[in-house]
């Protein structure tokens, strides 16, 4: 067939070159300044943070004798650190975020594993109690837990869970547990389970494949799943206040102690913190990036 | 000997009725069918990972049709190979004979014994990224034949390599058949692999099987052999 035989067989006539060019550009200028005033939001929440720090600690400075080591000295975050009640919160917040990632990646691995590989009666409900944590309000999931610690054989060890520190590692998990098994469940999808039926043909037991075949590629996700419950743990605050209560040196942790220097009319302090926190979640995220596979979502 | 008889599998809407076939001791059987026929189904629930609604699957003689893949005692190469992306070639090679609690210098003789045979020694320390496809696929065959399998099962082992690769393959694998004595059924598509190296043909067509011995399994009569009389 030549070209004029073509010619005759097309339909309609094609847009001309520069429309399409034109219409092209548009399309991806669209997307970018939609997509940029999100991601604007976010910079500027965080700039504006740091230019409120910023201007708090000249103004120090300026009523300071000696203004370049007040800068140092005196600025809210320094200031922040040094206070007992923070360290005690910022200290609470790192024991209670590991233990409680520690105990979502122990549950979520047979989870994700259960959930991802087997095909069983109650599967879809099941995945939608899961769901639950992350779509409750959390000041529900905190109350809830209050509720069933009424209950036996829960309110058998109520007094030394409810308003302790256990209280603060039991609502950060309720919730980041959720979050784990689901990074657990997409990192298992991700693992060709040709691999473990290879291992069971070779004379694997179940839970030798698992073990020698399923959880060593499962490494990556794991250290997602941790550092992704890690930061919810961190961030968690509804659950806590209801569950743990608020009280300094005691059951506060870096959210808590947000909320309490906000209410005492410390906005210097409260955003101090808040700047740890940044710092802390800049960190993880920056751990789960190094560690964590991009292909799952996350 | 590889026997399969009034297999009936179902996999959802998918079903399979009434097959049957047998390859015999030291055969190399080669299963052709269009794709979607159901051939990897067959294979799945010979090695034990599926499940069979009736009919039994005899291997040497003995019905495996309730047993776990464990046991089966089958060697099992998958189309991509499925390597352990964080065991070394060798652990790899070694694990089923680690699993049945082979001394560990037992297991390094028998690990170097089989790369020399599939040409694979210089590749013993390194770990699956980065190994070309025919590598992968000598891998996943010495790990199959660790252990000294009676049987061995290839599912379109040899598709996504190269034509060079490919003949190579074709006469290694011809060449372990040989050496080792071990029953094979092979998947393939590709009727030059198959002319090359089946004894043993047999055609999935519309759920129903066809089977038809080559000259390549003929005895010294120049008589194909009655697979009946093969049974061990």
């Amino acid at each position: 067939m030549n070209a004029a035989d073509a010619a005759q067989y097309e339909l309609g006539r094609p847009r001309s070159a520069r429309s399409i060019a034109l219409s092209d550009t548009c399309f991806y200028l669209a997307l970018t300044i939609i997509g940029a005033t999100y991601v604007l939001l976010v910079i500027a929440m965080l700039v504006a943070d740091a230019a409120y720090m910023i201007r708090q600690s000249i103004r120090a400075a300026d009523q300071a004798a000696d203004p370049t080591w007040a800068m140092l000295t005196a600025n809210p975050i320094v200031v922040a650190l040094a206070d007992p009640k923070i360290q005690y919160s910022i200290w609470l917040s790192m024991i209670s975020c590991t233990l409680s990632a520690i105990l979502s990646v122990a549950v979520a691995v047979p989870l994700g594993y259960l959930m991802s590989r087997h095909r069983f009666f109650g599967r879809r409900l099941l995945d939608a109690i899961l769901d639950i944590p992350i779509v409750l309000p959390p000041l529900v999931v905190g109350l809830s837990l209050l509720i069933l610690f009424q209950f036996p054989p829960f309110n058998w060890f109520a007094r030394s869970i409810v308003y302790q520190v256990p209280a603060v590692i039991l609502a950060q998990f309720a919730v980041a547990g959720a979050f784990a098994v689901r990074t657990m469940k997409a990192t298992f999808d991700h693992i060709d389970p040709r691999c473990e039926q290879v291992a069971l043909s070779l004379g694997c037991s179940r839970a030798q494949a698992f073990g020698w075949v399923v959880l060593p590629e499962a490494g990556r996700g794991m250290m997602t799943a941790f550092t992704l419950a890690w930061a919810r743990s961190l961030g968690e605050f509804g659950p806590l206040l209801i569950f743990a209560g608020a009280t300094r040196m005691k059951t506060e942790v870096l959210s808590t102690t947000v909320f309490l220097e906000m209410n005492v009319g410390n906005l210097e302090a409260a955003v101090a913190v808040s700047l740890i926190m940044v710092a802390a979640a800049v960190v993880v995220l920056v751990v789960a990036r190094l560690f964590g596979s991009r292909d799952m979502g996350l | 000997m590889i026997a399969v008889e009034g297999l009936c599998i179902r996999a959802g809407s998918f079903r399979l009725e009434d097959i049957s076939f047998q390859i015999p001791t030291g055969g190399y059987g080669v299963l052709m069918g269009k794709t979607g026929s159901g051939k990897t189904t067959i294979l799945e629930s010979i090695i034990g990972l599926r499940h069979v609604v009736a009919g039994r699957i005899l291997l040497c003689g003995r019905d495996v049709t309730r047993l776990k893949p464990a046991v089966r005692g089958i060697g099992y190469v998958p189309q991509d190979g499925a390597m352990f992306s964080k065991m070394t070639v060798a652990e790899q090679m070694g694990l089923a004979l680690t699993i049945r609690r082979v001394p560990d210098a037992a297991v390094k003789l028998r690990v170097r014994e089989l790369a020399e045979l599939l040409g694979i020694t210089h590749l013993l320390e390194r770990r699956p990224q980065g190994l070309s496809g025919g590598e992968r696929q000598r891998v996943a065959l010495g790990r199959a034949l660790s252990f000294r399998p009676g049987v061995l099962c290839l599912d379109e082992p040899l598709s996504a390599l190269d034509e060079e690769t490919r003949a190579q393959m074709c006469s290694l694998l011809d060449d372990i058949r040989q050496r080792t004595g071990v029953t094979t059924l092979h998947i393939t598509h590709n009727t030059h692999e198959a002319d090359t190296l089946a004894d043993c043909m047999i055609r999935l067509k519309d759920g129903q099987v066809h089977r038809q011995l080559l000259p390549r399994a003929a005895d010294d009569t120049g008589q194909p052999i009655p697979a009946a009389s093969q049974a061990s």
